[in-house]
């Protein structure tokens, strides 16, 4: 015993303190792509045609639901237009929402108040990866760690959907799962949440318009909250959960 | 009798599919159960359409008559001699099975059913191992997986006291789905079935005509906790198609993301498996600890999964000197604490007390079934593609393989730190000595009507791909072997006669993935 507490004392304290500190992420973090309209010649297409996904469109269009933030539009341009900042705050309660021109989007507004009265202290989440590669589930699973310390938000993730009020769901939902996440979804008592956490489960990600899958959660379930990123970082799934939530 | 000769490659090579002797099935079978009893290994048995990888100078007619027929391949290693071997036969409806007499292929032969309903005669065990609809009948391609999933012939044990527990496929925790049948008799396990399938999105299809701008996310994401690992192999393919030379600081780069993705997943597989056994301070610790290496993956490329770092040609990001002093710094500090986290572990009688003779597999039966990894490895076999079919860098640098001999979850464990200990000397070296030079080379077309296979030892062994490519250059064919395709029939093993509640315990000693077995 003597030797655990002495190995506690040198690990030190490891949790951030957050919300009150702000998350330090890497310098090459690729967050909130944004673009210069005014450095943009038009007509080249170079970057839309770069993009594995669609998510960028004519006239600097992202689609955030389908970034997989892989960077290949910034590579692509010639005039240096497009960029990722650092921002991590990224989710969204409407699926259009994550649609952004010249980098608008918005912190998402919380449940109503008695959504938030049911909710907002006490979260349980019941967990269900649908085609996930296990880079959105091992980066949900980091919020149980120390360093993120969920439990401490009153944001749990339980062992069956009976204990929990909504599902946080993972994958581009392969047609193999659809059934299982609709009955996980039917055994959640009401109300419930749902939140769709990466580009898979936001919109297919790179998987969209596979006959295997059917394109996210949304077209299952109804999805109260979208988290992009592949992964989203973790900081970008607690900012999220915790916005609707209303505790940030 | 004598057999057919294999043609004989290296690891990361590409040869002529004029090449690859094409022999009678009966052959291919001698062929391969002789060269298996010999000491080879099965890294790959799969078919491809015969009239897509068929030579540049088919005709019409050839092309109409073979149009039925599904070539298959067969990709052997031999360790020792660190050489690979190819083979191939057409098929048409049924050839005779090789897993009777060689059991490594039971797995790959029942994948060979399910996705061109050539059925592989005197298989004892023909089920779906994905569950999707033959691409033979790729005709209504609109609804492939319509094969209800889970619903097979499930083995069973009959007795007034048995009885089945049934798990998934959504498990208690943050994790894949995957569903289990354990037969049970009180709380010993006679037998545990998986079946899997549910993560199944239909990837090898997709990168028929590649390669395209979609190709390497496929690849990121074919398991996401071995980016590194499968990017890696896929990026090998490429550039032994097109015979670029990378640079020895892009191989580098990669060498050292590799061995950081090695060590996050198996330091977060020590502190989940000190989780399982309810000893919470290491499980606490490595949890952060493990953080901590993925956090450095995303120093060095802006992703903590090294999405975006590794490409054809090269690597995206290097490393300038204050990242590389940054990095030396963190990855000490994160080792010595990971050694304090850990050896708490060997320190406590709790804990070896349920590792120490839990899900026990025996050597032989890590032959038999040419299990890979750490999980081969921990019954004393000595198996480490970075060892065995050095590429990359570690045609350069050699890192020494590590075994134990027990076979049990302790083995497993202890396999991971010592090779904790041989990843972090090897980054902390390689950093030290990184070769000046560019970091990416342009990529040329892919060399038409060829075979090519990349080898790579992701943190769960062995990652081989296999790339066919059309008189175009294109992809006709794409396979993808993950490590884990060979080793859940190891957990299998591994639980005959435990007690059901070491299930967790067992399955986290081996951690496979889910998504790289479905595809």
């Amino acid at each position: 015993m003597i030797k655990e507490l002495f190995v506690s004392l040198k690990q030190g304290h490891r949790t951030v303190d957050y919300p009150r500190t702000a998350p330090v992420l890497p310098d090459r973090f690729r967050g909130m792509p944004v673009a210069d309209p005014a450095k943009c010649p038009g007509g080249c297409r170079l970057c839309v045609e770069s993009c594995p996904t669609g998510a960028l469109t004519e006239g600097l269009t992202f689609d955030l639901g389908r970034c997989l933030f892989c960077g290949k539009c910034r590579q692509s341009c010639p005039q240096g237009v497009i960029g990722f900042s650092r921002e991590y705050r990224m989710a969204a309660r409407q699926r259009n929402d994550l649609i952004i021109k010249n980098s608008s989007l918005k912190l998402i507004e919380s449940l109503d108040k008695e959504s938030k009265r049911i909710f907002g202290r006490s979260l349980k989440l019941r967990q269900v990866s649908a085609g996930g590669c296990n880079a959105c589930e091992a980066d949900t699973n980091v919020l149980n760690t120390l360093v993120y310390d969920l439990g401490k938000f009153g944001v749990q993730f339980v062992a069956s959907p009976r204990h929990a009020d909504g599902l946080l769901i993972t994958g581009p939902v392969s047609r193999n799962m659809s059934l299982a996440l609709e009955k996980t979804y039917a055994a959640v008592p009401a109300p419930k949440l749902v939140i769709a956490t990466g580009a898979c489960a936001v919109s297919g990600g790179p998987y969209i318009g596979h006959p295997e899958v059917l394109n996210g959660a949304a077209g299952v379930v109804p999805v109260d909250l979208f988290i992009p990123g592949c992964p989203p970082h973790p900081w970008t799934i607690l900012d999220g959960i915790l916005r609707l939530l209303g505790r940030l | 009798m004598s057999l057919p000769p294999f043609k004989t490659l290296r690891n990361c090579q590409t040869v002529e599919l004029e090449s690859i002797p094409l022999v009678a099935a009966a052959d291919f079978r001698a062929a391969i159960v002789g060269a298996v009893e010999d000491g080879s290994r099965i890294c790959a048995l799969f078919g491809a359409p015969a009239r897509r990888s068929g030579l540049a100078l088919e005709t019409a007619l050839t092309e109409a008559a073979e149009s039925a027929a599904i070539r298959l391949f067969a990709v052997l290693a031999d360790d020792h001699r660190g050489i690979l071997s190819v083979m191939a036969t057409d098929v048409r409806d049924a050839y005779p099975a090789l897993t009777p007499d060689c059991p490594q292929a039971h797995w790959f032969e029942r994948e060979i059913y399910e996705q061109w309903a050539i059925k592989p005669e005197g298989h004892p065990w023909l089920k779906p191992i994905r569950f999707h609809e033959s691409y033979a009948k790729k005709a209504d391609s609109s609804r492939r997986s319509c094969v209800p999933i889970g619903i097979t012939d499930f083995f069973r044990l009959e007795g007034a006291e048995i009885h089945d527990v049934a798990v998934g496929p959504v498990h208690a925790g943050i994790i894949e789905p995957g569903h289990f049948r354990f037969e049970c008799h009180g709380e010993n396990v006679y037998h545990l079935e998986i079946s899997l399938g549910y993560q199944h999105r239909g990837v090898e299809p997709a990168l028929v005509g590649g390669p395209d701008r979609r190709t390497l996310h496929y690849m990121e994401t074919l398991a996401g906790d071995t980016t590194i690992g499968h990017a890696t192999a896929y990026a090998h393919v490429l550039e032994t198609l097109t015979g670029t030379a990378v640079s020895p600081r892009a191989l580098t780069i990669r060498g050292i993301a590799l061995e950081l993705e090695r060590l996050a997943n198996h330091v977060g597989d020590l502190g989940a498996l000190a989780a399982d056994v309810g000893y919470l301070p290491t499980a606490s610790f490595c949890g952060r600890l493990r953080g901590d290496f993925l956090n450095m993956t995303a120093l060095l490329c802006g992703s903590r999964f090294g999405r975006g770092l590794v490409t054809p040609g090269g690597v995206e990001f290097d490393l300038d000197n204050n990242l590389i002093a940054e990095l030396q710094n963190r990855i000490s500090v994160a080792f010595k604490e990971t050694a304090a986290a850990v050896n708490l572990l060997w320190d406590s009688p709790s804990v070896l007390a349920r590792f120490e003779n839990t899900g026990i597999i025996s050597a032989d039966a890590v032959e038999d079934l040419g299990l890979v990894g750490p999980a081969a490895r921990a019954c004393d076999v000595v198996r480490d593609a970075r060892y065995d079919l050095p590429s990359g860098i570690f045609r350069f640098v050699q890192i020494p393989v590590s075994t134990w001999s027990t076979g049990d979850v302790f083995a497993r464990a202890y396999v991971r730190w010592m090779e904790i200990q041989r990843s972090v000397d090897f980054i902390k070296s390689q950093l030290a000595v990184l070769p000046e030079g560019q970091t990416i080379a342009d990529i040329a077309a892919p060399a038409p009507n060829s075979l090519a296979v990349s080898i790579v030892e992701g943190w769960r062994g062995e990652i081989c791909h296999v790339a066919i490519t059309d008189g175009d250059g294109r992809f006709r064919h794409y396979k993808i072997i993950d490590p884990s395709f060979h080793n859940w029939m190891g957990l299998a093993l591994a639980l005959r006669n435990q007690q059901i509640s070491d299930f967790p315990l067992c399955n986290k000693s081996f951690n496979l993935s889910y998504c790289g077995h479905d595809l």
